[in-house]
């Protein structure tokens, strides 16, 4: 059953499907979303992918709780349950990393490539508290585990091109593993030129480079425990942001991590896995190519972040426990200083970010209790504690300018709730949750300074005095399987209260030139969110099958506003065709007119889209080497269109004919 | 055996006296209290010195605090005592006037310091035209002493003289802060009715509307600022001064007498995008 659900999955992912039988990976028409398997067991190698070497953006973009928000060609701001990065916890393999850019230019998922991961895991709403406290739910993208594969060394290369942007892609893999040691290293490198949007409409500033290496090492110490260390250094140049006022200069991470494993099948606590980590942000925003700007300006942006994990699971009896026990440490730092347009006056300066501090320390326990064969319930908890404080002195002044009366510390205690009933029969799935969750207001939503939003044109202004956002959840996914047809709905529901939202405060002077004016961050009474989806799928014979899923979503606060960012109507069919060495698939995806859309917070009406892609793939054998080709059509009517989740309606790409090629040695 | 340790004793006492009193010439004690100042000018005449810091070590036009400290020649000591006024001249072609000032008073907690502030509405290109009258009393007897003094022209308007609508004219000068910063201020303004070419007194209890601005900035103006309104015990107006980054601003001031009615300047608005009445302030 769960095998045959799986296969049609596999299926409707337009790639090769390599997969192992026990992995299970989601598009945006697949009735299951916990896992997304990015690669499998060899880096790069990821032959499910339509393109070899998507970016990780592309990828979440099939999940089909994900929408990627697009200010540009690059570094896309995930969205899970309409809901974006404030209210998600977005972790690389369990390590919290921030963002430093006040602007949301550089969310995480922009610091890591494909090539460092091995899959990421979508959490929906509560389910996703594992690694820290959300609303929305968890991106955990995560690094390969150990690889003791006795395969001595293996080599793998990848090239791309595609025409839409003159967008080159290159990827090298080198890795070595023995019985007690194994070494892998992989880069990656991206460049590309303004994309042009339908019509050959070219889109300036779209432009990106960026390069990406790792270095994942491992050596076991006994059958019961080993040790790793890894290191990811991600650079970005040159990043062009059309949707914005400005682009990016430089966007450079570290990520470093050490773990210690151990297992033991025997013992009450069966593996522990402590992790202590550090990484670093920088992040430069850059006007120099704008030929028109009201006023010049440098606004550099630095995070940095020092946290641990343990993380053990027992069984007892048909209690599978987990445990999860971290803390971070985050220092949130972002300056501005803007050059006068007449010489003689000096430069202007204000910490936008002024050394927000933030300390957390919380403990995760998760039971999945197996009732019976069919049935199971998980339920997990999240405590833990909060602490923000305004290091800088100027920093903590600067704010006391909008509110007098806050102390540099602000401490929070947070709780997060949820528990899931599962059914499995054989032609059918249930699944029910509720849950409760809380979290703080992000660093800019508590301490942002003038942070200038080119979406609604406003310039906001953190709140320290917020109360943290909660939210109540309760989720419900069914699935009937008939013969060769399959039909499933998901659909979840939040209520937030408390929920964080920029307010216009018509006395504030904006700092922005040309902004309408400035929002405070502040609190409506509560919010709903729903969301739905229903998935079908039907197999033709072993080789064709098609499938098609339909969503619809809606938010609206109490103050009776749509919220911004909910995504309309959405509609996506595919056909495919899957041979061994050859696999085509046609799909159709697009958006209905976004009738509810956002006025109050910015938002105008984005007319209905569709879009018709074509993806090919192929595999063959040269002496001993394997080849992958994966080559294709995106956009083939070359449609002009822009899509809700587009920052100010930018144009997104036309027509596109992509070719990748990968070689595994 | 006992003026074999006597003898050291002695000698090292004597060493040690005579150590202090050449100390006395440059006395350390007190000079570290004008640390931190840098001094002006002298001002001599046959009997004393009289010392005048401020923290640049120049005049500039606007508001000065001034410290001053009096040198008496013969003994080349710092007198104590003292009973200071002044009087600063500006000499033009055709006329002559004074400028606003405060008292002289001796600084709190300190021996041998005196300290007040003079407002220079205006000067020559060259800093030229102003000169200085000390005039003091030591012990019942009564001393002057003139000099010719350099006034630079500020490179920000941080006082204004106007002539109000009730045909009176007027000074204001930016008093406080000294150091600004990103944060709510304290702000300090002077504000003085000229009678004649010599007098002028302080104005109470009117009101001084402020709007802080910034032109390079769209006129971006901050939140929490309050008025200007008058401190009998400072003899100043005092006011909450918001500045929500570094940079060039301009405080917009609007002037009322007791009544309310509006003496100088008007409201900021899109079309009116400065007061005619407003200091300058960079930092």
């Amino acid at each position: 059953m769960k095998k045959f659900i799986i296969f049609s999955i596999s299926l409707f992912f337009s790639g090769f499907t390599f997969a192992q039988e026990n992995t299970t990976f989601t598009k945006k028409d697949t009735t299951k979303l916990e896992e997304v398997i990015v690669l499998g067991r060899r880096k790069l190698s990821n032959y499910r992918q339509e393109k070899t070497l998507s970016s990780i953006d592309e990828f979440l973009e099939k999940s089909n709780k994900i929408t990627m928000i697009k200010r540009g060609n690059y570094a896309w701001e995930p969205s899970i349950n309409n809901m974006t990065s404030d209210r998600l916890s977005v972790t690389i393999d369990g390590m919290q990393i921030f963002g430093a850019c006040t602007d949301k230019m550089d969310p995480i998922t922009s610091y890591v490539d494909v090539s460092n991961l091995e899959k990421v895991s979508i959490g929906s709403g509560q389910e996703g508290t594992e690694n820290g406290h959300c609303v929305g739910g968890n991106i955990d993208l995560q690094i390969p585990k150990s690889k003791y594969f006795e395969s001595g060394l293996k080599t793998s290369a990848d090239v791309g091109y595609e025409t839409n942007g003159n967008y080159k892609t290159g990827g090298l893999d080198v890795e070595y593993s023995g019985n007690k040691f194994y070494i892998n290293a992989d880069g990656i490198y991206r460049k590309s030129d303004n994309y042009d949007a339908g019509n050959s409409k070219e889109i300036l500033y779209s432009q990106f480079e960026k390069f990406n290496v790792s270095l994942q090492t491992g050596y076991k110490l006994s059958e019961n425990q080993s040790f790793d260390a890894h290191i990811i250094y991600d650079k970005a140049t040159d990043v062009g942001y059309p949707a914005l006022p400005m682009d990016v200069s430089l966007a450079e991470a570290l990520i470093t991590s050490v773990n210690h494993n151990y297992s033991n099948d025997s013992t009450f606590i069966k593996t522990l896995e402590t992790k202590l980590y550090f990484n670093t942000i920088t992040h430069i925003m850059d006007d120099s190519k704008r030929p028109d700007v009201p006023i010049r300006m440098d606004m550099p942006g630095w995070s940095d972040t020092y946290g641990f994990y343990s993380k053990a699971t027992a069984q007892v009896n048909k209690h599978l426990l987990a445990f999860n026990f971290n803390g971070f440490y985050n220092r949130a730092l972002a300056e501005m200083t803007m050059y006068p347009n007449d010489s003689d006056q000096p430069a202007m300066f204000m910490y936008t970010w002024p050394d927000i501090r933030t300390l957390y320390t919380g403990i995760y326990a998760k039971d999945s209790y197996a009732l019976n064969n069919q049935e199971t319930i998980v339920t997990s908890l999240r405590l833990g504690y909060h602490r923000n404080k305004i290091a800088k002195a100027v920093g903590l002044e600067s704010l006391q300018i909008f509110y007098p009366e806050i102390d540099a510390t602000k401490s929070r205690f947070l709780t997060s709730f949820s528990s899931n009933y599962n059914l499995k029969k054989e032609k059918s799935n249930y699944s029910f949750g509720v849950g409760y969750g809380e979290r703080a207001p992000s660093v800019s939503e508590g301490y942002g300074f003038f942070l200038y939003n080119s979406f609604d044109n406003y310039d906001n202004i953190g709140n320290p005095t917020l109360k943290n956002e909660k939210a109540i959840e309760a989720n419900f996914k069914a699935d009937y399987i008939f013969n060769n047809f399959t039909i499933g709905l998901e659909s979840s529901y939040f209520y937030l209260m408390d929920y964080i939202i920029g307010n216009i405060d018509t006395t504030l002077s904006p700092m922005t030139i040309g902004a309408n004016g400035v929002r405070v961050y502040n609190a409506l009474p509560n919010a709903s969110i729903f969301d739905m989806y229903v998935n079908t799928s039907y197999k033709f014979s072993n080789t064709i099958s098609a499938n098609a899923s339909v969503g619809y979503n809606y938010g609206k606060g109490s103050n009776n506003k749509n919220l911004p960012l909910i995504k309309p109507f959405s509609f996506l069919a595919e056909l495919n065709y899957n041979i061994k060495t050859f696999n085509a698939a046609l799909q159709l995806e697009g958006n209905g007119n976004q009738s509810n859309y956002s006025n109050f917070y910015g938002e105008d009406e984005t007319p209905s889209y569709s879009v018709l892609n074509l993806n090919l793939g192929h595999v063959f054998f040269l002496d001993t080497n394997k080849f992958i080709l994966k080559y294709g059509v995106e956009n083939i009517l070359d449609t002009t269109y822009s899509t809700y989740a587009d920052w100010n309606n930018i144009q997104r790409q036309g027509r596109n004919f992509y070719m990748n090629v990968s070689v595994v040695f | 055996m006992k003026l074999k340790y006597i003898f050291p004793i002695l000698f090292i006492a004597l060493l040690n006296v005579s150590c202090s009193s050449d100390n006395d010439d440059d006395d350390s004690g007190i000079t570290n209290e004008v640390t931190g100042l840098t001094k002006i000018q002298d001002l001599i005449n046959d009997t004393h010195t009289i010392e005048l810091f401020n923290t640049t070590g120049q005049f500039k036009t606007g508001y000065n605090a001034i410290s001053l400290r009096v040198i008496d020649n013969a003994t080349n000591s710092y007198v104590e005592d003292a009973n200071l006024s002044w009087i600063p001249m500006m000499q033009m072609p055709t006329m002559e006037h004074s400028s606003p000032k405060s008292t002289i008073t001796k600084t709190l907690g300190k021996d041998t310091v005196y300290d007040g502030f003079i407002i220079y509405q205006m000067t020559n290109l060259d800093g030229s035209g102003w000169s200085l009258t000390v005039n003091y009393t030591i012990n019942g007897i009564d001393y002057t002493v003139t000099d010719a003094i350099t006034v630079l022209q500020n490179d920000n308007q941080n006082s204004a003289s106007f002539m109000g609508s009730d045909d009176s004219r007027y000074i204001v000068a930016l008093a406080e802060p000294n150091e600004p910063k990103i944060a709510i201020n304290d702000l300090k303004v002077g504000l003085f009715k000229m009678e004649n070419m010599m007098t002028f007194p302080v104005v109470e209890d009117f009101t001084i509307t402020l709007d802080p601005r910034m032109p390079g900035m769209g006129n971006h103006t901050s939140p929490n600022n309050t008025d200007l309104t008058y401190n009998s015990a400072e003899q100043m107006y005092n006011a909450d001064l918001a500045l929500t980054m570094t940079g060039y601003w301009v405080l917009n001031l609007k002037l009322l007498n007791t009544n309310g009615e509006v003496l100088k300047g008007e409201d900021v608005t899109e079309e009116n995008t400065q007061s005619s009445l407003y200091l300058e302030l960079e930092f």
